[in-house]
């Protein structure tokens, strides 16, 4: 009875921890993800231009490069069952199809915004962290872009 | 072992080769399915902060943004200082783009290359000028709807969506090439 108890109280103790832990984990990340973006300089207009007019194979390179070990970590972790460090299963949720209508419309929108500010969110992130102060400004019109749909989800067709 | 520190000071003061700065991109995806079964992506970060500062009683944004979300804003506070840190090391970003890119940049009226963006436009000073506004303020706007409404960005469609197969993913990237030529090969023309 009385070890019962003792289990029952640090129970959420413990996942209070793993949650905790895990957010640092979650920033670190985030600190390797801003520097990768620098040194790799995907954050860079000049680079996002010279994608779009296919004038290097870099970007590409990148993207590719980036997909194939993403792809195949991605299936290793499916084929082996593998878990998270606190246990829990992992799973990679199917994204719903629809219509399609918000992918194909939804990405041309964001793709005239990529090439126009030379950066997608993540490097819009670390641009404000290189100094790039201005790119404050392209942040905060985003959050106002992204509210603008959450408004206008019920008309917009998916 | 002169070799190896060569390497590393090349690594640290960057910028690093395509075949070093892809996978590491790549392996974000494993890293945060490991710690916690989260899907790699960015965007999902503007929807976390509206519902967290101005819900305005929308269904978009009535969720729980705590549990949801808190591990997304921890990332890309991450990032934020991630780009400070990378930025005090190492050499001063100078990007050695392609010559062609150059001319055709040179052409349009950009002379300034040093830096990560062209600094006559993204400055304060340009921000109320045609080419400064519809660069930071439309681009940035266009980049936060277009997103919310696709569902994801660069990282959730480009690199996870398309590294599970994801059919939807492979349309939303079609969309963000079609949008990036249109705004490269008509509208800068006609802005700058």
């Amino acid at each position: 009875m009385a070890t019962e108890l003792t289990t029952h109280q640090q129970a959420p103790d413990q996942a209070r921890g793993h949650a905790r832990i895990a957010l640092l984990a979650y920033f670190l990340l985030g600190i390797c993800f801003g520097i990768t973006l620098t040194k790799s300089e995907v954050l860079s207009w000049f680079r996002i231009q010279e994608m779009f007019r296919f004038q290097s194979p870099r970007m590409y390179e990148i993207i590719a490069s980036a997909v194939l070990v993403a792809a195949a970590s991605a299936a290793f972790i499916k084929k082996i069952g593998l878990k998270t460090i606190s246990g829990v299963p992992i799973t990679i949720p199917p994204k719903t199809l629809g219509h399609g209508v918000r992918y194909a419309v939804g990405g041309t929108i964001f793709g005239l915004g990529w090439a126009l500010t030379g950066a997608c969110p993540g490097p819009l992130f670390a641009l404000a962290g290189n100094g790039v102060t201005v790119i404050i400004v392209a942040i905060a019109s985003a959050l106002a872009g992204t509210w603008t749909y959450g408004w206008l989800r019920p008309k917009l067709p998916h | 072992m002169d070799k190896l520190a060569v390497s590393m000071a090349a690594f640290v003061s960057g910028p690093w080769p395509w075949y070093v700065a892809g996978p590491v991109i790549g392996l974000f995806v494993p890293a945060l399915l490991i710690v916690g079964d989260k899907l790699f992506g960015v965007s999902s970060s503007l929807r976390h902060m509206c519902s967290a500062v101005f819900p305005a009683k929308l269904d978009y944004f009535r969720y729980d943004w705590k549990r949801t979300g808190l591990w997304n804003l921890f990332f890309v506070a991450g990032i934020l200082v991630g780009g400070f840190l990378a930025s005090h090391w190492g050499n001063p970003p100078n990007i050695a783009i392609s010559e062609p890119t150059r001319l055709a940049l040179t052409k349009l009226g950009i002379h300034d290359f040093s830096g990560l963006a062209p600094r006559q436009i993204f400055a304060w000073s340009a921000l109320l000028t045609l080419k400064g506004f519809v660069s930071v303020v439309v681009g940035g706007f266009l980049v936060g709807f277009g997103t919310a409404y696709a569902g994801g960005c660069t990282s959730g469609h480009a690199i996870s969506g398309l590294a599970d197969l994801q059919l939807p993913s492979l349309i939303a990237v079609l969309g963000f090439f079609a949008g990036g030529l249109i705004a490269t090969f008509f509208i800068l023309p006609l802005l700058f």
